[in-house]
């Protein structure tokens, strides 16, 4: 039996900057956070009367003692700019924990995250007590300020970076093989962009490790009874990502078309 | 037992504890909230447009929102009707709720066919989408065509011993004349507004932001053109009247039944609230004991348009 979900008013406790654009939302969670999984999202609705239909995102980590739950966003139309101005004390209203996440059973996970990727996949990691390695991928230095987020939480990271202002120049893409030719990992769990999640995806594949993504989509209810956000899948059925995901194994979404 | 007296209606024989119902297409089958509506208060649950055959619907961007409202071209993806009587209509029995199928066909005997394989215990009533604008092969000549419309009608008063309700197309010059054609085949009530037909452009791209270019607009931004037809089509008939298009809150929905309605459906806003119908249902209750009105019938068509 799923858990209740629920559609709560959160008292913001931080809503800082952390980069360029991307700021850390921390607010008091209620129910949410002693149900949240990792993977699993939140509908927030945006207290502006120009912002219509909710937006969702990750749950990036939760403090079950202090009934805290964390989301970072970045900056990217009208909803996530009327975010950037509330502060604390303010009220948001979350509709969560939504959608199934990660599975939980890997011995020796890595975890591969691209840009906004890492929020969900730092859950991730804390839930892994340290198992876990992280892979992460940005544009620059100034995207990856993911590297100290995660310290606590894993035990190697690498970093590639596309202007190599930190790690390694390139995609994420292209350190794969090497990381994974270095280790005897049974899951890779990737978040970000589509094109980097089917390379992911493709070299685990190739390598013989079982893999999971996250997808995106625009929605509307979150709850699966609108349509909004389904995609296609290798046996043709149409999942909603809202519900049936946003994770799912990779070979059920990404397949040859 | 109705629990509450003000509310409680019997609207086409079926026994509802209130007027409010959800809208197709925006609430499922009703089992995706249950953790947030009481889904037996609501007059009915008007399930996801049903067809013959499974369809997959539109391909790319499916919504995008507008302002006060948002565009869908979800494109009628369903299971299907024989896998809504086998596997959804049973699952979801245990919640005690008035089903209503909203339907939808590529012909006249199509509509026939699906009222009468949908003329079975557990379907409260249905509903001919005539009108959905997001799907090439069918349903909008249906919503625009007077005597398409009545032939519609007529083909699945034909096959069911079910209420019959006409979901009419804004997307027409002459709502009322639809409305007339409607009761004159044989509706037993008349449902309205669906979408109006919309589109949105992405002007970095140049491309159009749904995948089906164009699609259907709903939420608060549609409400002042639903209540003006529902007003028209309240002049022009009979039958009872479902009103809805951009129902937020109970306010709106007085608003809706001062222009003739006598139920509503709850679209847009269970995407932004899923308990607003919760809220949506106390608040009427709330503003008739404080009219001093002891039932929601006093209101219906009440608008007062004489000069004083
Ligand atoms: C399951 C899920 C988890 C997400 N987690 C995060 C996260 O942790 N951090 C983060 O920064 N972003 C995340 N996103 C993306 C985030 O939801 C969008 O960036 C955000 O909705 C943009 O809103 P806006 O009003 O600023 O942009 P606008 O462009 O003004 O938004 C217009 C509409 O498009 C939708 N939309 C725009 N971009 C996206 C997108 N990439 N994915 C889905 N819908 C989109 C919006 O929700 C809105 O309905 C997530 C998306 C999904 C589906
Ligand atoms: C995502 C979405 C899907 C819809 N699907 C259907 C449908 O399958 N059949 C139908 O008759 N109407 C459908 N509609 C129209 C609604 O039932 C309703 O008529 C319309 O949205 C206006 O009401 P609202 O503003 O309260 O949403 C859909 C609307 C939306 C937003
Ligand atoms: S957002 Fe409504 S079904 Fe996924």
């Amino acid at each position: 039996m799923a858990l209740p979900k629920v559609a709560i008013d959160t008292e913001i406790l931080w809503n800082t900057p952390v980069g360029s654009d991307v700021y850390e939302l921390t607010v008091q969670g209620g129910g949410i956070v002693t149900q949240a999984q990792p993977g699993q999202f939140i509908h927030l609705q945006i207290p502006s009367g120009d912002v219509f239909l909710r937006r969702p995102f990750g749950i990036a980590d939760t403090d079950e003692n202090e009934g805290q739950l964390t989301m970072y966003y970045r900056v990217m139309g009208k909803g996530t700019r009327v975010l950037t101005a509330l502060k604390r004390g303010d009220v948001v209203n979350c509709l969560g924990p939504l959608g199934h996440g990660f599975s939980l059973n890997a011995k020796r996970p890595l975890l591969v995250g691209g840009g906004m990727g890492l929020a969900p996949l730092l859950y991730l990691a804390k839930r892994f007590r340290g198992k876990a390695d992280v892979l992460m991928g940005g544009r620059n230095r100034d995207e990856l300020f993911w590297e100290k987020i995660f310290a606590p939480y894993v035990r190697k990271t690498f970093v590639a970076t596309d202007d190599g202002s930190l790690g390694t120049k390139g995609f994420t893409t292209e350190l794969l093989p090497k990381v994974l030719g270095n280790e005897a990992y049974d899951c890779v769990y990737t978040c970000g962009p589509e094109i980097m999640m089917r390379g992911i995806a493709n070299i685990a594949a190739q390598k013989g490790v079982a893999c999971q993504v996250s997808l995106e989509k625009r929605m509307a209810c979150g709850l699966g009874a609108c349509l909004s956000c389904v995609c296609d899948t290798a046996n043709e059925e149409r999942k909603k990502i809202c519900k049936d995901g946003p994770v799912f194994w990779a070979q059920d979404v990404f397949f040859a078309q | 037992m109705h629990r509450n007296p003000r509310l409680a209606v019997d609207f086409l024989g079926i026994s509802m504890d209130t007027p409010v119902m959800t809208a197709s297409g925006t609430f499922g089958f009703g089992e995706e909230f249950e953790d947030f509506a009481d889904l037996a208060e609501l007059g009915a649950v008007v399930v996801k447009g049903t067809t013959l055959y499974p369809r997959r619907g539109n391909e790319g961007v499916r919504i995008a929102e507008t302002p006060s409202g948002m565009l869908n071209s979800i494109g009628l993806e369903n299971p299907g009707v024989e896998y809504f009587l086998q596997s959804i209509l049973p699952r979801i029995s245990k919640y005690h709720m008035n089903v209503i199928v909203n339907i939808s066909g590529s012909s006249a005997e199509e509509y026939g066919k699906l009222a009468e394989r949908l003329d079975v215990p557990g379907v409260a009533a249905i509903e001919l989408n005539v009108s959905c604008p997001n799907v090439k092969d069918g349903g909008i000549i249906f919503g625009t065509d007077p005597k398409a419309a009545a032939e519609v009608v007529a083909q699945a008063k034909k096959h069911t011993k079910k209420p019959v309700i006409l979901k009419l197309s804004p997307n027409v010059t002459d709502i009322a004349e639809m409305a007339r054609a409607g009761e004159a085949a044989g509706a037993d009530a008349l449902s309205l507004i669906n979408t109006l037909m919309g589109m949105a452009i992405d002007i970095r791209t140049w491309r159009p932001v749904l995948g089906n270019i164009t699609g259907g607009l709903s939420g608060p931004c549609v409400k002042p053109v639903a209540l003006r037809m529902v007003w028209q089509v309240a002049q022009a008939v009979k039958i009872p009247i479902i009103g809805m298009g951009g129902i937020m809150t109970a306010e709106d929905a007085v608003e809706f039944f001062l222009a003739g309605a006598s139920a509503v459906e709850v679209g847009t806003a269970n995407f932004c609230d899923p308990s607003v119908t919760r809220n949506i249902i106390r608040g009427l209750d709330a503003y008739l004991k404080q009219r001093n009105l002891s039932h929601i019938s006093e209101l219906i068509g009440q608008l007062k348009v004489d000069k004083e």
